[in-house]
C-alpha cells in the first residue's frame, strides 16, 4: 500500500509570497507629485488672493446670492417633482390625449437648452404683454400688465421649474413602471381604489428607483440656478459677477463661489444618503 | 336549494383576436370547496381573474353572492360599473396569488392591516388587533415585523391567505398558491388551506396538488382550451375520467 500524504501541515495558516504589484506604486507617485503641485499652488500663488476671499466669503451679498441660490433650488425641485408626477401620470394615462400632451412637453423642454428656455421667461413680457383670468377665447375679468405683475424671480422660479418637470416626468416614469403590476392587481384584488394603490403601493415603492437619480438632479439644480443669470436674478454665480466687475478680483470670487457651491452639495449629499437608505426599506435583509 | 355564491354563464374573453373562455358555465355553492384542474394556457387564471373582475369578460353572465360582477343591468342594457363600484364588489372577494405579490414595502403585519385601514376605514387598534389575529391563525404569531423579504416563500403566503382575510370576503380565489414553491414548503400552505375551507369557507382553488383536490375538495372541474371538459366529485373524475382529454391529462399529472 502506498504511504498516504500527511495533510496535517496543511491545516496550519498559509503564509504565501504576496503577488507584487508595480504599477500602483508608480500610479501612486505620480498622484502623489500632482497632488504636492496643486497644494503648492494654493499656498503661494498670490492670484488666489485668500485674504480677499475671506473679505467677502460672509458678506451681505454674497449671503443674500447663497439665500437666493437656496430658495431656487428648493422651488424648482419642489415644483419640479409635483409637476413632474403629474406629466409622469398624464404619460401613463389611458387617455391618448393626455400621454400626447405629456410627449410634447417633455420634448420641447429636453430638447431646448436650458440657458435659452431661462432668456425667454426672462422676456415672456414681450410674447404675452398681458396677463388675464376669463374664459379661453372669451371675455377676461381681471387683465394686467405681464412685466408689473411678474418679478425676475418668478421667472427664474418658473423657468428652473418648467424645466425640471420634464426630467423628472422621466424619472417618476420609470420608477413607477418598475414596480411590479401584481402589486397594482394585489392592491386592486382588495378593494383599493386607484389612487389610494398609487399613493399607499406603487409610488412607495417606485420611490427606491426615483430618490438616487432625484437626489442627482437636485445636485445639478443646485449648479444649474448659476444660469439664471440670464433672466437676470441675482443668485450666487451672479453676485460674483457683480463684485468682481468693480474689484477685478476675478479668480478669488470665482473660487469662493465654488466653495459655497462644494459645501452645499455636500449637505446635498449627506441628505440624499439617508432618504435612500429611508426608502430601501424591505429590500434589505 | 340557497343561491350559488358564484354563478357563471356562457363567459367568454379573448385577447385580441385569440378567445381564451368559449364559454364557461359554473356553479358554486356557499361553502364548497371548488378545486380548478387542466392543462397551461387553458383559461384557469384567466377565469379566476374575470371572478373579481381582474379581466373584463366580452360574453356571458357572471354573478358572485347574486351581484353581477362588474356591471349593472338596466331593462335590457348592461351599464359598466364605476371604478368605485367594481372595487366594492371585489372586497368580498379575496385573492391569493401564485406569487404572493406581498407589498415588500411594509411588514407582515402592515400587509395585513392595510386594506381594513384604508379601504374599511377600520381604527388603527381594531386593524392591528384583527391582523395579529389573522397572523396567529396562519401560524405566524412571530413573524409580524418581518419585511416580505425576510420570509420563506411558504411565510409569504401564508400572510397573503391573512391579508385576504382581513376583508371578511365570502369567496376566496386561489390561483396555483403552491406552484412556486419549494416542496417542503408547500404542506404549510395547504394547511392553512384545508382549515380555511373546515370553517366553511367558499374556495375556487387552481392547483396541480390533485391530493389536496381529492381531500379538501367538494367538487372538481377540468378545463381545457376555454372550456369545462368534465365536472364531478373529485374522487370521480381523478379515478374514473369520463372524457378522454380528461384521461389523458390525468396520465401525465398523477
Ligand atoms: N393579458 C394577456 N394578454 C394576452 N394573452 C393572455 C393574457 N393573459 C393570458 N393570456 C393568454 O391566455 C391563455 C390562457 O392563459 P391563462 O393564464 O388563463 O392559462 P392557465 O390555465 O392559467 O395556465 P397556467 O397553468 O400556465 O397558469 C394563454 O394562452 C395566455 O397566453
Ligand atoms: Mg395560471
Amino acid at each position: 500500500m502506498a504511504e498516504r500524504p500527511d495533510h496535517r501541515e496543511q491545516r496550519h495558516p498559509i503564509k504565501a509570497v504576496p503577488v507584487r504589484h508595480p504599477g500602483r506604486w508608480v500610479a501612486g507617485v505620480a498622484v502623489a507629485v500632482l497632488a504636492a503641485m496643486l497644494v503648492n499652488s494654493l499656498l503661494t500663488n498670490p492670484a488666489f488672493n485668500w485674504p480677499e476671499q475671506a473679505k467677502y466669503l460672509f458678506s451681505p451679498p454674497v449671503l443674500d446670492g447663497v439665500r437666493n441660490t437656496i430658495w431656487l433650488t428648493v422651488a424648482a425641485m419642489a415644483g419640479g417633482v409635483g409637476f413632474g408626477i403629474v406629466l409622469a401620470l398624464m404619460r401613463l394615462s389611458a387617455n391618448p390625449l393626455l400621454r400626447g400632451a405629456s410627449w410634447l412637453y417633455v420634448w420641447f423642454f429636453r430638447g431646448t437648452p436650458l440657458f435659452t428656455q431661462l432668456l425667454i421667461w426672462g422676456n415672456i413680457g414681450a410674447l404675452f404683454p398681458t396677463l388675464g383670468l376669463g374664459i379661453p377665447f372669451g371675455p377676461q375679468f381681471v387683465q394686467g400688465q405681464t412685466n408689473a405683475l411678474y418679478s425676475a424671480a418668478a421667472a427664474a422660479a418658473l423657468g428652473l421649474i418648467f424645466n425640471e418637470a420634464a426630467y423628472m416626468a422621466e424619472i417618476v416614469r420609470g420608477g413607477i413602471q418598475s414596480v411590479d403590476h401584481g402589486q397594482q392587481e394585489a392592491a386592486a384584488a382588495l378593494g383599493m381604489s386607484r389612487a389610494q394603490t398609487l399613493r399607499r403601493i406603487v409610488l412607495p415603492q417606485a420611490m427606491r428607483v426615483i430618490v438616487p437619480p432625484t437626489g442627482n438632479e437636485a445636485i445639478s439644480m443646485l449648479k444649474n440656478t448659476s444660469l439664471v443669470a440670464a433672466v437676470p436674478y441675482l443668485e450666487l454665480t451672479f453676485t460674483a459677477q457683480t463684485i468682481y466687475a468693480t474689484t477685478y478680483q476675478i479668480i478669488p470670487m470665482l473660487v469662493m463661489v465654488c466653495l459655497w457651491y462644494l459645501f452645499l452639495s455636500s449637505l446635498m449629499m449627506v441628505g440624499q444618503f439617508y432618504l435612500e437608505r429611508h426608502y430601501a426599506k424591505g429590500h434589505r435583509r | 336549494m340557497s343561491e350559488p355564491m358564484v354563478r357563471a354563464e356562457a363567459v367568454c374573453k379573448s385577447f385580441g383576436h385569440v378567445p381564451v373562455l368559449k364559454g364557461i358555465d359554473l356553479e358554486v355553492r356557499p361553502g364548497e370547496v371548488m378545486c380548478v384542474v387542466g392543462p397551461s394556457g387553458s383559461g384557469k387564471s384567466t377565469f379566476l381573474r374575470c371572478v373579481n373582475h381582474l379581466e373584463k369578460i366580452d360574453a356571458g353572465r357572471l354573478w358572485v353572492d347574486g351581484q353581477l360582477i362588474g356591471y349593472r343591468q338596466r331593462g335590457d342594457r348592461l351599464h359598466e360599473l364605476r371604478d368605485r363600484e367594481v372595487a366594492a364588489q371585489r372586497r368580498d372577494i379575496g385573492m391569493v396569488f401564485q406569487r404572493f405579490h406581498l407589498f415588500p414595502h411594509m411588514t407582515a403585519l402592515e400587509n395585513v392591516m392595510e386594506a381594513p385601514l384604508r379601504v374599511r376605514g377600520d381604527s388603527r387598534a381594531a386593524a392591528t388587533e384583527q391582523a395579529r389575529a389573522l397572523l396567529d391563525r396562519v401560524g405566524l404569531a412571530d413573524r409580524t415585523g418581518n419585511y416580505p423579504a425576510q420570509l420563506s416563500g411558504g411565510q409569504q403566503q401564508r400572510v397573503a391567505i391573512a391579508r385576504a382575510l382581513a376583508m371578511h370576503p365570502k369567496l376566496m380565489l386561489f390561483d396555483e398558491p403552491t406552484s412556486a414553491l419549494d416542496p417542503e414548503l408547500v404542506g404549510e400552505v395547504l394547511d392553512v388551506m384545508r382549515d380555511l375551507a373546515g370553517d366553511g369557507m367558499t374556495m375556487i382553488v387552481v392547483t396541480h396538488e390533485m391530493g389536496f383536490a381529492r381531500e379538501v375538495g367538494d367538487s372538481l372541474v377540468f378545463m381545457d382550451d376555454g372550456l369545462v371538459v368534465e365536472r364531478g366529485a373529485p374522487k370521480e373524475v381523478l379515478t374514473n375520467p369520463r372524457h378522454e382529454r380528461t384521461q389523458a391529462f390525468l396520465s401525465k399529472v398523477l
